[in-house]
């Protein structure tokens, strides 16, 4: 493969997937906190 | 007896005799890496002792680095292993809080875009005329992740390792200096003074014991090249909110991160021997780390911008900036730049959250891009 190709697809791939796998981690983070909302009694738990 | 004293005399000058130009220059950059940890305080726990390493290994004759020497000992073990970045890894997972990340999750995005600087000087080192494995390793110092560009270069670019991880931890430590001009030139003094309001605690302990259980499944299963580098943050940070293993937890922030980055820093400055490191590859490398680092943070303010406008201005672009892995600098360097423009504005808490989006994202980045060579064949 030539350098050319090699790092146009590491620009597309690499920013692209960096940037599909950050965005799916943060819908995922979304819905745990959804599933698992925050609940005022943790906060006096802790306290 | 006259031959033996003079041999033995001889035996006193030898190391003088065989000092190579390159020796004296680079117990000088030795000289001046301590300087800088000890009178400037610039990352003094990794400058010393790289510092040191430099200055031990070129003084000739005492085959520090060769077979046996105790440098190569300490080298081979955790550096051409890969253990010594592993193992700082599990250290910052347990100091690190991903809270604020975690109360607003779309900032996971600027921890994604403060790595696009990885590709685009890997594309511009490869126009320079680097290997393609070499043009690796010099964009992964826009990880702005010392351990992560470690990991990386041992692997597949060893002989760029000093210069590589030089360039990371010198750069790292510059940002509050590289990062304001460019924030500056990006944004209007309007978008600079809004204001993120104070972040609310809204995250269950449950959601923060699953994040790390979750980042490791996912980013495995996308990247698995690059497992043993989130894997071991996630393990750390696991430890540390499960809060059932306290001990541990004390261990890997405290005692075992601080022996393994004595081991590290000296094993780095024992790689930066005069005859192999003052080469006109290494002051490429230190300019495209340079460049790097500074696209990182246009990136990662040009992405805030853009949530700025799809969030209806509730976004500050500043924190932009933090979304890079040098935590906590980058953040402190968003507040205060912030703070110059409205006295009132505090942005720390949400900086935090780029900050730590940009840790995962700097070795997500280094995961994706291992994969991906891997798809293509190329290791």
């Amino acid at each position: 493969m030539d350098n050319w190709t090699f790092g146009i697809t590491m620009l597309v791939v690499g920013m692209g997937g960096t940037l599909l796998t950050m965005w799916f981690l943060s819908l995922l983070m979304g819905v745990l906190k959804k599933a698992f909302p925050y609940k005022k009694e943790e906060e006096k738990k802790s306290s | 007896m006259l031959d033996a004293i003079v041999n033995g005399l001889y035996g006193l000058i030898a190391g003088f005799s065989h000092l190579h130009w390159s020796n004296p220059i680079m117990i000088g950059v030795g000289g001046l890496l301590l300087f800088l940890a000890i009178k400037k305080d610039i990352e003094p726990l990794l400058l010393l002792p790289i510092g040191f390493g430099c200055i031990l290994v070129n003084i000739p004759l005492a085959g520090l680095m060769e077979e046996e020497g105790f440098l190569r000992t300490i080298y081979e073990a955790g550096i051409a292993t890969e253990l010594f970045p592993l193992f700082i890894f599990i250290g910052i997972g347990a100091m690190t809080d991903f809270g604020p990340l975690l109360e607003n999750p779309r900032i996971f995005l600027l921890g994604a875009a403060g790595q696009f600087g990885i590709f685009l000087t890997l594309a511009l080192a490869l126009a320079l005329g680097f290997s393609k494995l070499d043009a690796v390793a010099v964009g992964v110092i826009g990880a702005c992740d010392g351990p992560t560009a470690i990991y990386v270069t041992s692997k597949y670019a060893p002989h760029l390792l000093s210069a590589v991880s030089v360039a990371a931890y010198s750069y790292m430590s510059l940002v509050p200096i590289i990062q304001p001009p460019i924030m500056k030139i990006l944004t209007t003094p309007e978008e600079r003074k809004i204001s993120m309001g104070t972040v609310k605690r809204t995250v269950s302990q449950r959601t923060k014991i699953l994040f790390p259980l979750v980042v490791t499944v996912i980013g495995g299963l996308i990247a698995p090249q690059g497992l043993p580098l989130f894997g071991t943050i996630m393990l750390g940070n696991l430890m540390r909110e499960s809060g059932v293993v306290s001990r541990l937890t004390k261990a890997s922030e405290n005692e075992i991160a601080n022996i393994v980055t004595l081991l590290l820093g000296i094993s780095i400055g024992a790689t930066m021997d005069g005859k192999n490191f003052l080469t006109p590859q290494t002051l490429m490398v230190l300019c495209l780390g340079f460049i790097a680092i500074c696209l990182d943070t246009v990136c990662g303010v040009l992405f805030g911008k853009l949530l700025k406008v799809l969030t209806g201005g509730k976004v500050n672009p500043l924190i932009g900036a933090a979304g890079i892995s040098a935590y906590p600098m980058a953040a402190r360097v968003a507040q205060r730049e912030g703070q110059k423009y409205n006295p009132k504005n505090f942005l720390l808490m949400h900086a935090m959250g780029a900050n730590t989006g940009g840790q995962v994202g700097s070795v997500m980045a280094a995961a994706v891009m291992l994969s991906v060579l891997k798809g293509m064949g190329i290791i």
